[in-house]
C-alpha cells in the first residue's frame, strides 16, 4: 500500500478510535450543559472514578473486563445522583463562576481521594483474550482493542440517537432543553428529568473513563487532563446536541490524531486553533442553540 | 450601586446639582480610610518579623499582584476567565528571554517590557473574545492560554519548554540595591513594585470608568441600552489587567531567577481565582487576604502531605462557594454587622424549621454524612486491612461509630447553616 | 358553597423583589370563562404567570380545586389540572408539531387526534418542526399543547395577539366550541377587548396591578364608556 494511503489510513483508524472515546465521554456533559446551563468541571473525575472502579474490579475482584465496565458506569451514575441533588441543585441558578468553582473544588478532592486509595502511580487493566493483539484485514492489522472501541462507540451512538430522537423521554429533554419553563409549564417534572440525563451522562463518562485506561494510561490526574479536551468538545459540538457532539468528537479526534503524526511536536497545537475559530465564528458551537 | 439620578432635579441647575453630588460621593469613597494601611504595615512588619521567610515572602507579594489584575476583570467587570495565566507567562517569559537570550536585566525596564507585551497581548485577545460570554468565553480564555503554552512548548529550544530557564542574571534595582542570599532586596523591590500598581487600580476603580465597570458587570443588557461602549471598556480594563498581570509575572521571574512553563498551566489559572476567591472579589484588598492565607496553608500543609493539601483545596472551594460566597472579606464584614443583630437574633428560626421540607432535606443530609463518615472511618482504617469488606465484618462497631458521626456532624453544619441563612435574611442585604 | 376551580386570595406577586400584583381576589367556577382585560403592563399576564408559579408570591394564596398550590412546583400544577398558553406561544422549535403534543400529553379526552379534529390545518404539518411554523399555526399548536393535557382551568395569554383576522376568527370558533363542550374553567387575557368581552360571558378589568371591575360583560359592551373610563386608554 502506497505511504500516504497507509498513514491516511492509520490517522483515520485511531482518529475514529479516538473519536469515540471522547464522543462517549463527553456527550453526558454536553446533554448536561444544555439542559441546566451547568457548568460541570467535576466531569472528568466521574471518567476518572470509572476507570479507577473498573481496575478494581478487575485486579483484586477478578471480574472481566466487560463486565466491570458495566458495573462501574451503573456505579458512578448512581453515586452522581447524590451529588447532583446536593451540590450541583443549589447552584442551578447561581452564575458559572460559583459552578466553575464547586466543580473545580470537586475535582480537586477527587484528585486527592484517588491518590490517596490508588497511589499515583499509571494503572492498567488486564484485557480479555478476545481484546488483545490485532485483527487482520488483509491489507493491514488493526488493534483489537481500538477496534472494539470504534464499533462499541457507533453502537452507543446508535442506541443514544435512537433514545434522544424517538422515544418520549428523549422528546421530552429536547424540550427542556429548548424551553425549560415551557417544559415544566406542561407538566414536565424537568427536576427529575434531569437527574435521570445526569446519572446517564456520569455512567458514560465512567464508560470512558473505563474504557480509556487501554489508551491513555491511568492516574488521578487524568480528571483534569482530559477535561479541557471534554469541554472542548461540547463547546465546539454546542451544548445539548447529541449530532454535535458527535461531529465535533470527529474532528477533534482525528484532527488531533493527525497533528500527533505528522509534526510530532507541535501536534496538540491544532485542535486549540480549531476551537478558537469554531466558537469565533459560532459561538454557540456547530449545533448549539443561543 | 450609586443611587444618584441625574435625570431628576429640573432643567441645568438640578442636572449640575446632581452632578456635583455624584463627584463628592465618589470623592468620598477615594479617600483612604485607615483600616487601608493594616496591609501595608503588615507587609512591612513581616520583613523585620520573619527576615528568613522573605523568599516566601515575594512570592505572596506577586501572587497578590496577580490576585488584584484577576479582581479588576473578575470582581469589578465581571469577566470569567480561566486563562489569565497567560498574561502572568507572558510577563514572566518576557523578562526571562530577554535577560537569557538578549543580556537584558535592567529590572525595572524589564517590568514595563513586560506590561508592554502583556498588555498587547490582553488587547489582541480581548477584542475578539470579549464580545462571547458564559462557557464560550470560559473556553475561548482557555483555548488561548493553551495555544500560548503549546507555542512555547513548540519552541522550547529558546523557552527552555517545562525545564525553563534556570540561573537568570539582574541589575541590581535602581543600580543601588544589591541582592542578598535572603531575598530581603527582592521582597521590598516586589512591595515598592506592589504600592505603585496597587495605588494606580485604586484611582481606576473609583473613578467614573470604575463605576462604569461595575454597572457592566451587574446589567450588561442596560449599559448597551443606556449606550455605553461597553465592548470598549470591557477591553479597556482586559489591556489594563493583562499588562498587571504580566507585571506580577515578571515580578515572579525576577525575583525567582527562574521560569517555566508551568506559568502558563490551568494550574496557575486556577490557583489565582482560589485566592481571589478566598479572599473576596470586587474589594481590592480581597486578593490581599486570599493570596496570603492561601499561600501560607499551602506551605504548611503541602509539607505534611500534598494529597492533603489538595484535598483541602478541594473542601475549601466547596465550603466557599457553598457557604462563605464573598470571601473571607464577606466573612469579616458580615461579623461586623453582627454586633448590630444582638438584639434581633432568634435562636430558633421560626416557622421555617419545623416544616416537613426542611426535616426531610437534614435528613438527606445526615445520610450523605453518614456515608462520608463511613467512607473516612474507611479510609483510617484502610491501612490494617487488606481486603475492602474485613474492616465492616470484624469492626462492625467502629463502622457504626464512624456512619453516626458523620451522619451527626453534617446534619450540625445543616441546622447550624440555616440558622446563619434566616439571620442573614433578617439582616442586611449583602455587600 | 359553590366550588371554585380556581382562586386567587389577596395575592401579592412579582418578579424578584417588586409587587407587581397587588391584593389580588378573584374566583372562578368550573364551568365558567372569564376574560382579562386591561391596558399594556397593568399585571394581566403577570396574573397568568402567578397562577403557574413562574412569579415570586409575596403574600396570598392560590387555589386549584380548593387545594393551595401556592408552594407547588409547576409542573405539579399542570399535573394536577392548569393548562397553559402563554403569550409568545413558546412552541419548542426543535421538536416535530407531533412531538410537541406528545410530549405534553395526559390521559383524558384529548389526544392527538382530537386536537387535529379541532385544528384541522395542524395535521397537514404534524411532521414539521416547531420553527417551521406559521404565527397562526404556532397559536393553534400552544393551544392544542395545553389541551392535549387535559386540564380542568385552561389559562390563555393573548392568543390573538399578532395573527391576522382570520386566523383570529378561526380561533375564536375553536374556543367557542371549546365553552360549548364544557368541562373546562377558562381564564383568558387579552389585549383586544372587544373580542374578550365577545367570547366570555364575565370580564375582570385590570388597572395597575389591581382588579377595578368584576362583572358581566355584557354590561360593559353595552356601556362603553364605562369600559373606556376602566380600562382608561381609548380601546382598540
Amino acid at each position: 500500500m502506497p505511504q500516504v494511503a497507509t498513514i491516511a489510513v492509520s490517522i483515520l483508524f485511531d482518529g475514529l478510535a479516538y473519536a469515540m472515546f471522547l464522543f462517549i465521554t463527553a456527550v453526558g456533559l454536553s446533554v448536561t450543559m444544555g439542559l441546566m446551563n451547568f457548568v460541570n468541571l467535576a466531569h472528568g473525575a466521574f471518567a476518572m472514578a470509572g476507570g479507577y472502579f473498573v481496575v478494581s474490579l478487575t485486579q483484586s475482584y477478578g471480574v472481566d473486563f466487560i463486565s466491570s465496565l458495566i458495573i462501574a458506569s451503573v456505579l458512578v451514575g448512581l453515586i452522581s445522583i447524590r451529588f447532583e441533588r446536593r451540590l450541583y441543585r443549589p447552584l442551578y441558578k447561581a452564575g458559572e463562576l460559583d459552578q466553575v468553582l464547586l466543580t473545580i473544588g470537586l475535582a480537586f478532592m477527587a484528585i486527592a481521594a484517588f491518590t490517596f486509595f490508588y497511589g499515583p502511580i499509571p494503572k492498567s487493566v488486564p484485557l480479555p483474550q478476545w481484546l488483545q493483539g490485532n485483527v487482520d484485514l488483509g491489507f493491514r492489522a488493526f488493534p483489537r482493542y481500538r477496534a472494539f472501541l470504534i464499533v462499541l462507540g457507533l453502537f452507543l451512538v446508535a442506541v443514544l440517537w435512537y433514545g434522544f430522537e424517538r422515544t418520549n423521554i428523549g422528546a421530552r429533554i429536547r424540550a427542556a432543553v429548548d424551553n425549560r419553563r415551557m417544559a415544566e409549564s406542561v407538566g414536565i417534572n424537568v427536576d427529575l428529568l434531569f437527574t435521570v440525563t445526569f446519572a446517564i451522562g456520569s455512567g458514560l463518562a465512567a464508560l470512558g473513563g473505563g474504557l480509556a485506561i487501554q489508551l491513555f494510561g491511568l492516574t488521578p490526574y487524568f480528571a483534569v487532563l482530559y477535561l479541557v479536551l471534554f469541554l472542548i468538545v461540547v463547546a465546539v459540538g454546542g451544548l445539548g446536541s447529541l449530532k454535535g457532539t458527535l461531529m465535533a468528537a470527529l474532528l477533534l479526534g482525528i484532527v488531533d490524531t493527525a497533528g500527533k503524526y505528522l509534526i510530532a511536536e507541535a501536534g496538540g497545537f491544532f485542535i486549540y486553533v480549531i476551537t478558537v475559530i469554531v466558537l469565533l465564528l459560532k459561538p454557540a458551537g456547530f449545533y448549539g442553540r443561543q | 450601586m450609586a443611587g444618584n439620578d441625574i435625570s431628576s432635579g429640573p432643567g441645568n441647575a438640578g442636572r449640575a446639582q446632581a452632578r456635583h453630588e455624584a463627584a463628592e460621593f465618589l470623592l468620598r469613597r477615594h479617600r483612604f480610610r485607615p483600616a487601608e494601611a493594616l496591609p501595608w504595615l503588615i507587609a512591612i512588619a513581616a520583613f523585620f518579623v520573619f527576615p528568613d521567610r522573605m523568599t516566601f515572602g515575594s512570592q505572596v507579594l506577586v501572587m497578590i499582584l496577580f490576585a488584584i489584575s484577576l479582581d479588576l476583570i473578575l470582581g469589578y467587570a465581571g469577566i470569567v476567565t480561566l486563562g489569565h495565566a497567560a498574561f502572568f507567562g507572558v510577563g514572566a517569559y518576557t523578562v526571562g528571554l530577554a535577560s537569557a537570550r538578549l543580556g537584558w536585566t535592567e529590572p525595572i525596564s524589564g517590568l514595563f517590557a513586560a506590561a508592554i507585551m502583556a498588555a498587547l497581548a490582553g488587547f489582541i485577545s480581548g477584542w475578539f473574545l470579549l464580545r462571547y460570554r458564559g462557557l464560550t468565553l470560559l473556553m475561548l480564555t482557555l483555548a488561548t492560554a493553551i495555544m500560548i503554552l503549546e507555542t512555547g512548548n513548540f519552541r522550547s529550544d529558546i523557552t527552555g519548554g517545562y525545564d525553563g530557564m534556570p540561573g537568570l542574571v539582574f541589575q541590581p534595582v535602581l543600580g543601588m540595591f544589591e541582592y542578598d542570599l535572603y531575598g530581603r532586596t527582592n521582597y521590598l523591590y516586589a512591595l515598592a513594585v506592589l504600592a505603585v500598581v496597587f495605588f494606580f487600580v485604586r484611582r481606576i476603580v473609583y473613578s467614573p470608568f470604575g463605576q462604569a465597570l461595575t454597572g457592566i458587570r451587574e446589567n450588561v443588557r442596560r449599559m448597551h441600552a443606556i449606550g455605553s461602549p461597553v465592548h470598549r471598556r470591557l477591553v479597556t480594563v482586559y489591556t489594563i489587567a493583562a499588562a498587571i498581570a504580566g507585571v506580577a509575572g515578571a515580578l515572579f521571574t525576577q525575583t525567582n531567577a527562574y521560569v517555566t512553563l508551568t506559568v502558563f498551566d490551568f494550574d496557575t489559572s486556577a490557583k489565582v481565582l482560589v485566592m481571589l476567591i478566598l479572599g473576596g472579589t470586587g474589594r481590592l484588598y480581597g486578593a490581599f487576604i486570599g493570596a496570603a492565607v492561601y499561600l501560607i496553608l499551602e506551605d504548611h500543609l503541602s509539607k505534611l502531605s500534598p494529597t492533603f493539601w489538595q484535598f483541602g483545596i478541594g473542601i475549601l472551594l466547596l465550603v466557599t462557594v457553598l457557604f462563605a460566597r464573598r470571601g473571607i472579606l464577606g466573612v469579616i464584614e458580615d461579623l461586623g454587622r453582627f454586633r448590630s443583630w444582638k438584639g434581633r437574633i432568634r435562636m430558633v428560626p421560626g416557622r421555617i424549621v419545623w416544616s416537613n421540607v426542611q426535616w426531610k432535606g437534614i435528613g438527606m443530609a445526615a445520610f450523605d454524612g453518614a456515608l462520608i463518615g463511613l467512607a473516612v472511618g474507611f479510609a483510617a482504617n484502610v491501612g490494617r486491612t487488606n481486603l475492602l469488606w474485613s474492616w465492616f465484618v470484624t469492626e462492625p462497631l467502629s463502622v457504626l461509630a464512624w456512619t453516626a458521626a458523620g451522619a451527626a456532624l453534617v446534619a450540625a453544619i445543616n441546622i447550624g447553616y440555616l440558622v446563619y441563612a434566616e439571620r442573614s435574611a433578617t439582616g442586611s442585604t449583602p455587600r | 358553597m359553590v366550588e371554585r376551580a380556581l382562586e386567587l386570595d389577596m395575592v401579592r406577586a412579582g418578579y424578584g423583589e417588586t409587587v407587581v400584583l397587588e391584593d389580588v381576589a378573584l374566583a372562578v367556577a368550573p364551568d365558567e370563562i372569564v376574560s382579562i382585560i386591561g391596558r399594556n403592563g397593568v399585571g394581566k399576564s403577570t396574573l397568568l404567570a402567578t397562577i403557574m408559579g413562574h412569579t415570586n408570591l409575596h403574600g396570598g394564596r392560590v387555589l386549584l380545586h380548593g387545594r393551595d398550590i401556592s408552594h407547588v412546583a409547576t409542573y405539579r400544577r399542570v399535573v394536577d389540572g392548569l393548562g397553559y398558553v402563554p403569550q409568545e406561544r413558546e412552541i419548542f422549535p426543535s421538536l416535530t408539531l407531533r412531538e410537541n403534543l406528545e410530549v405534553a400529553a395526559r390521559p383524558g379526552p384529548w389526544t392527538v387526534e382530537t386536537v387535529f379534529e379541532l385544528f384541522p390545518r395542524l395535521s397537514e404539518r404534524a411532521a414539521n418542526r416547531g420553527n417551521q411554523l406559521s404565527g397562526g399555526e404556532q397559536q393553534m399548536l400552544a393551544i392544542g399543547r395545553a389541551l392535549i393535557g387535559n386540564p380542568t382551568v385552561l389559562l390563555m395569554d393573548e392568543p390573538s395577539e399578532g395573527l391576522a383576522p382570520v386566523i383570529v376568527e378561526e380561533l375564536t370558533r375553536a374556543v367557542k366550541r371549546l365553552t360549548k363542550a364544557g368541562g373546562l374553567a377558562i381564564v383568558l387575557v387579552e389585549q383586544n377587548s372587544r373580542l374578550a368581552l365577545d367570547i366570555a360571558p364575565r370580564a375582570v378589568v385590570m388597572d395597575r396591578g389591581r382588579i377595578v371591575y368584576d362583572g358581566p360583560s355584557a354590561t360593559l359592551r353595552d356601556d362603553p364608556v364605562k369600559l373606556e373610563q376602566l380600562i382608561g386608554v381609548v380601546k382598540s
